[in-house]
């Protein structure tokens, strides 16, 4: 590692850059809009009354803090480091993406707009802004690509139920990139009374450093939990990385600890020689710098600077672009960044489920993986924390399809 | 004459015959690469005063469903913007003397190299460049790049924009300023927006560029209905849907438009 305590602690600068990613490429009309969601944003975070007010329905509400879990079996199994889940599974809705939909929906209250628009790829971020609404009584209306909605059936029911509209997306690859776009198109169009509550740390400034501040609790819990509970800190930490907000929002509070390695991993699908995956970094010849949705990051994207269909087993990570503060901590080295195939991440959706009895989100088994991995190699009183970001009911009828016959 | 000359003169003929200039948008590819520069041949006959050509992106996301459509189509066609490059030289092969500014989304820019593209179209015959998701506070070295080369770059005011942008934009645009009438994305519409009088008039207050207003419009009843409002306007998808249908579908509601500026 070859940076400094005082890089670890920046944060983005005026124009929300984190070095030479982030910033803001959004047509004129977003401008104002990001001014304002910027300006009430940061008073928010400065009053106490709303930093209340979050906390307790996270405690109430969201069922925070999560439990951090011992995984001795796995470990055991696994013969080396000792490995720990940060369960964020079992944060109501069932992934983390309610820490962020919860402080969004609550700045939208707060900005006295009562209409919001979100996208979903794996439809935990729809379902868990679609809660949020309920709750607070505002006006949900959620875009997935019809790709998506096959494939996470359950998740579109639980949206329905919840009073939210999900509006199907057609255009383009019809995953999470489409949905995005059309959400923006959206937000374009009722930019006066609508809020969009984006769902990953990607996007123009202010999104990365919102989504980040609102998910960085599970890291400050997890830090403070390892602590209490084996009386050190892990010696690396690991999440899968999407758009990347489940693993900021655990490297952030490791930031300025230089011994804890951070490692982000992305979906490998079919592998990288097959071109059909979404591993922004692993691949050079179609990952390079660019700006997609707002943000200036690493995109897939071929020659002519058009982006890329991706491919994933897990439709959280299957996902062009990846948040901007990941390049940055990438380019720092402060953070290292690997893939998963789907078929590693199938193995360890299995694996956790018979040796732990948690059965993880696939887009989390992509973190599994990498700990199955890595952990063999590393001494027995390593220490090893995993963000299990989600669980895997909504899996169940991928995992059925690719395992047929087998079980 | 090209580059800036080329706009204000276009914008002083425009003035001579006291009606606003008229900007034809279409995108390169659409049906084909072929079928695209006949259309655009055909909308320079019917006597439109510039255009602005589009650059297909596979997540054009200022736009509506038609231009969408198209662009998607001309992708998978294999439109490349090396493609859009040769199609600005060949315009010029086949007589189209108007001002010709392009208008793409950023990433494919990034990805051919700024200086090498501004250089590029520059050498091929275009005017000047759009970006619809680069704002000025983005912009500085487009700005730079665009000035050496004496290259139009237009920046965009939205009605959300309030004094401040519209400070900040008019001191970066050179050319015009494209004026969106609506919060919204490209597309047809019935009706005009009803604040499109005050939204103009605030950026008239604050503004010394010449302004150009684009989206939803389609007709030549809301062609006419730009006289004496701004100085020129951008029609984008009624004219792409036209294309559908052949370039002399696109050239003969062209040539309606430009007409209906002429009637008292
Ligand atoms: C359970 C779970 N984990 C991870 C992700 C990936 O998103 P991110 O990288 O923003 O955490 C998703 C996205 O839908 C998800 O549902």
């Amino acid at each position: 590692m070859n940076r400094s305590a005082e890089t670890a602690t920046s944060t983005p600068d005026a124009r929300g850059y984190f070095g030479e990613y982030g910033g803001r490429f959004v047509p004129e009309t977003l401008v104002p809009a990001l001014d304002e969601l910027e300006a009430a944003f940061s008073e928010a975070m400065a009053d106490e009354n709303f930093l209340r007010q979050f906390a307790q329905l996270q405690a109430t509400y969201t069922g925070r803090p999560t439990p951090l879990t011992y995984a001795s079996r796995l470990s055991e199994h696994l013969g080396g480091a000792r490995i720990w889940l940060k369960r964020e599974d079992l944060a109501h809705t069932g992934a983390h993406k309610i820490n962020n939909a919860m402080g969004q929906a609550l700045l939208a209250q707060r900005m006295g707009k009562r209409r919001i628009v979100a996208e979903t790829g794996a439809g935990q971020h729809g379902v868990a802004s679609a809660t949020v609404a309920a709750l607070l009584g505002q006006d949900c209306h959620v875009y997935m690509g019809s790709v998506d909605i096959v494939r996470q059936q359950p998740n579109v029911f639980r949206m329905r139920l919840l009073g939210a509209e999900v509006i199907p997306v057609e255009s383009g690859s019809r995953t999470l990139k489409d949905a995005i776009n059309e959400a923006i198109r959206d937000w374009v169009t009722n930019v006066r009374d609508t809020f969009y509550l984006l769902g990953s740390a990607l996007g123009p400034h202010p999104y990365p450093l919102m989504v980040r501040e609102f998910q960085s609790v599970i890291g400050l819990e997890a830090r403070e939990q390892m602590l209490e509970a084996s009386g050190q800190l892990p010696d690396v930490c690991v999440a899968c990385v999407g758009g990347g907000s489940n693993a900021i929002g655990l490297f952030h509070a490791f930031r300025n600890d230089e011994s804890v390695d951070l490692i982000g991993v992305e979906a490998g699908g079919h592998g990288i020689a097959s071109g059909a995956h979404a591993a922004r970094f692993a691949d050079p010849s179609l990952g390079r710098p660019g700006v997609l949705h707002g943000t200036r990051s690493f995109v897939l994207q071929n020659q002519d600077g058009q982006i890329m269909n991706t491919h994933s087993i897990s439709a959280g990570l299957d996902y062009a672009s990846v948040g901007p503060e990941h390049a940055w901590l990438r380019a720092e080295e402060r953070a290292h960044y690997t893939l998963a195939t789907d078929e590693e991440a199938l193995a360890a959706f299995q694996m956790l489920s018979r040796l732990e009895g948690i059965i993880p989100a696939l887009e989390s088994a992509h973190a599994v993986a990498e700990a199955i991995k890595r952990a063999p190699s590393m001494p027995r009183d390593s220490v090893m924390l995993v963000n299990l970001s989600g669980r895997g009911d909504k899996d169940l009828d991928t995992v059925i399809q690719q395992l047929e016959g087998e079980l | 004459m090209r580059g800036l000359h080329a706009l204000k003169a276009m914008f002083a003929n425009a003035d001579e015959q006291r009606r606003p200039a008229f900007l034809p948008y279409y995108p390169v590819g659409y049906p084909d690469l072929e079928s695209s520069l006949d259309a655009i041949v055909a909308m320079s006959r019917a006597g439109v005063d510039g255009f602005e050509i589009g650059i297909p992106f596979s997540d054009p996301l200022a736009d509506g469903p038609t231009i969408q459509a198209a662009t998607q189509r001309s992708l998978e066609q294999g439109t490349t913007v090396r493609d859009c490059v040769a199609a600005v030289r060949s315009l010029r092969e086949r007589g189209v003397d108007q001002p010709l500014l392009l208008m793409g989304y950023l990433n494919p820019l990034l990805a051919y190299g700024v200086e090498e593209f501004v250089a590029d179209i520059r050498e091929a015959g275009a005017d000047g460049l759009l970006v619809p998701d680069l704002p000025p506070d983005e912009g500085q070295t487009f700005c730079d790049i665009c000035e050496r080369a004496e290259m139009a770059l237009v920046f965009f005011l939205a009605p959300t924009s309030d004094a401040h942008r519209i400070r900040l934009v008019d001191e970066h645009s050179t050319g015009f300023i494209y004026c969106v009438s609506l919060t919204g994305v490209t597309g047809e519409r019935d009706a005009l927006p009803r604040d499109l009088q005050e939204f103009i008039a605030r950026v008239r207050a604050g503004a010394r560029n010449r302004l150009v207003l684009g989206f939803g419009i389609s007709t030549p009843g809301q062609a006419r209905q730009m006289k004496g409002l701004v100085d020129g306007f951008v029609v984008g998808s009624a004219l792409v849907r036209a294309g559908g249908d052949g370039p002399a579908a696109t050239g003969a509601l062209a040539a309606s438009l430009r007409a209906s500026l002429d009637r008292e």
